[in-house]
């Protein structure tokens, strides 16, 4: 039952970030309030990463690689 | 035999032998905590100090409904008084993990014990009784350390026939006409079992130190002690007006630090000698399961010629080959003792506390005590408790029930202590000690734990901020007499899921698993030179 063991193993994780960032005492408004503001500064740095991250990459492989082409 | 302390850089104390001084090995150890568990500690704290200033937020702004204590309309102008770090704790912390605390129980709180269940509607601000009563919990965390807390037995018998003798109440206070014949049949047998001169006994054990260090110092003294010392050894030094110094928790390097200041500077402005220099230590440290070093205390007090006020709240009975307390664990005279204080409520299963020591320093605490003047004296039935289980521990009522127990008692911690090392979790103290602090941290583990324990029927003690600091919240096991070792199995792998569920296993240094000893009478003889 690997599907099973994983969605346990899943589940358990998510008790586990409960528990160190106390969502777990929260009441239920609260928990939501938290939660979107940790999924949407997640999403915030996710969708800048995706932007920006190939853009440097590439200006730094220039800078030390091929300095004539600069 | 002079050994060196093990080469061992993770800070565990092996078997320590100071010039001779101990005769047994002093196995104690605070593990540290592990650095990424502090720190996500801290987070949680953080995360729940914002969500309590919203909340104070939303109260102010009346969005939300105020159900704490406030200041009337009248008083909003006034100096602010709910506005400090200890309310603002209550409001938003204690209170969302406030079920774990207060539990009504509703049997004899033996082995095991009866519980009413309760359940909140409103997030812990109100709690509402459903009826049902939850039956045999494993309890540990009574201070039952020897099991006497029963309601049928030669004890309860005793105390039933006492109750038809004398009723009750006692309507007076020691020095008028609350002196029974009772109390001094009490008193002679303690002073018996301790091995002093002469003992007193006083109807409340907070009320005995917090109302006899006035009597003993004044003005002009200087009072030693510890850091983790219990808040009715604090109120009496603070109430006695002596000058205070603290030495490092058990560590004898600060405390000989502190005494030779004391003689070499004197009191503070006119460099007078101290008038007396009074030091306070507890047998065991219920917070954190260590026991002082006595053998060292009573060196440095006999170099520095000062005194020793020694609180045994909860080592009498709990510890010593015959439970006479951590003055015998050591093997050592009660005459080095100047005063032996203790309470009945942990061993004897009963209420009170006493002092015992030479014939002189009685006689005057029965004259100047506060107790003794202003405080009813012990109730009869209780004081019949504590006459019938004293004598079952020294064996005077002919059978081997005390001895046995004692000894269980030791089996018990032993093997407790052991089992969870091994298992992973982080436990303070001695090894000796019937105390087990297991450590959380985390302020959400507190609650689910105190929570899933309940679910799986044991009652456990949870203790968080400002009884501990702030990041060291911990769950303290009381081992008894009383537990059986099928109860402590099932304890045992009840606290093993649960450390799985909420990943309470921070230990870095896995134990050995050593093949079960079987515990008999010469385990004590064993282990001396």
């Amino acid at each position: 039952m690997d599907i099973k063991s994983m969605k346990n193993y899943l589940y358990w994780l998510y008790c586990q970030f409960e528990l160190i960032t106390c969502s777990y005492l929260m009441e239920p408004w609260e928990k939501l309030l938290f939660y979107s503001f940790n999924i949407t500064m997640l999403v915030m740095v996710l969708y800048i990463a995706y932007i920006f991250v190939p853009v440097h990459i590439t200006m730094a492989f220039q800078f030390f690689f091929f300095h004539e082409n600069l | 035999m002079l050994s060196e302390p093990l080469p061992c850089s993770c800070g565990l104390n092996h078997i320590v032998h100071n010039g001779g001084l101990y005769k047994r090995p002093f196995n104690e150890a605070f593990e540290e905590t592990p650095m990424l568990v502090a720190v996500l500690t801290y987070v949680g704290y953080g995360v729940l100090t914002l969500f309590g200033y919203l909340r104070d937020f939303m109260r102010q702004w009346k969005i939300e409904k105020c159900q704490n204590a406030t200041e009337r309309e009248e008083q909003k102008d006034f100096v602010p008084l709910y506005q400090d770090f200890e309310n603002f704790y209550n409001r938003n912390l204690y209170m969302r993990i406030r079920d774990s605390w207060n539990r009504p129980i509703c049997s004899v709180p033996g082995a095991k014990v009866d519980m009413m269940e309760r359940v909140s509607h409103d997030y812990n601000w109100t709690f509402t009784y459903t009826g049902r009563v939850i039956k045999d919990i494993i309890n540990m965390g009574s201070y039952n350390y020897l099991g006497f807390a029963q309601k049928a037995g030669t004890c309860q018998e005793a105390a039933a026939k006492v109750l038809s003798q004398y009723g009750a109440g006692v309507c007076s206070t020691r020095q008028e006409m609350g002196n029974l014949d009772k109390h001094e049949e009490l008193e002679k047998l303690v002073a018996r079992f301790l091995g002093v001169e002469s003992a007193m006994a006083y109807g409340m054990g907070f009320a005995t130190n917090s109302m006899n260090i006035p009597a003993l110092v004044g003005k002009g003294c200087l009072i030693l002690s510890d850091e983790l010392n219990h808040a009715s050894l604090v109120l009496g030094a603070r109430l006695s007006g002596a000058t205070i110094r603290i030495f490092k928790h058990n560590n004898m390097q600060s405390l000989e630090k502190l005494l030779k200041d004391a003689i070499v500077h004197g009191q503070p402005r006119t460099r007078r000698p101290w008038k007396k220099i009074l030091i306070l230590v507890e047998g065991i440290y219920s917070m954190e399961g260590s026991i002082v070093r006595l053998p060292e205390v009573i060196a440095l007090k006999k170099k520095y010629k000062s005194y020793l006020y020694l609180d045994e709240a909860h080592s009498i009975g709990a510890l010593g080959p015959s439970g006479r307390g951590v003055v015998e664990y050591f093997g050592l005279s009660p005459e080095d003792v100047d005063v032996m204080m203790g309470t009945f409520t942990k061993s004897f299963g009963a209420a009170g506390g006493y002092i015992g020591g030479k014939k002189e320093l009685i006689d005057y605490l029965r004259t100047y005590s506060h107790s003794a003047v202003y405080a009813t004296s012990l109730s009869p039935p209780v004081v019949e408790q504590i006459i019938t289980s004293m004598k079952c521990i020294m064996g005077e009522d002919g059978t081997n029930v005390g001895k046995a127990r004692v000894q269980q008692l030791a089996e018990n911690t032993r093997y407790f202590r052991r089992r969870l090392k091994e298992m992973g979790f982080i436990i303070y103290g001695n090894e000796d000690s019937p105390v087990v602090p297991l450590m959380l941290y985390m302020p959400a583990k507190i609650g689910a734990f105190g929570r899933e324990m309940l679910k799986r029927n044991i009652g456990v003690v949870v203790v968080g901020f400002p009884a501990t600091p702030i990041i060291e919240s911990r769950a303290r096991f009381c081992l008894s007499a009383a537990h059986t070792k099928e109860m402590l199995d099932t304890a045992l792998k009840e606290i093993n899921e649960v450390g799985d569920l909420l990943q309470l296993k921070y230990s870095r240094h896995r134990l050995v698993p050593l093949l079960d000893r079987p515990f008999d009478e010469t385990t004590y003889e064993e282990t001396e030179d």
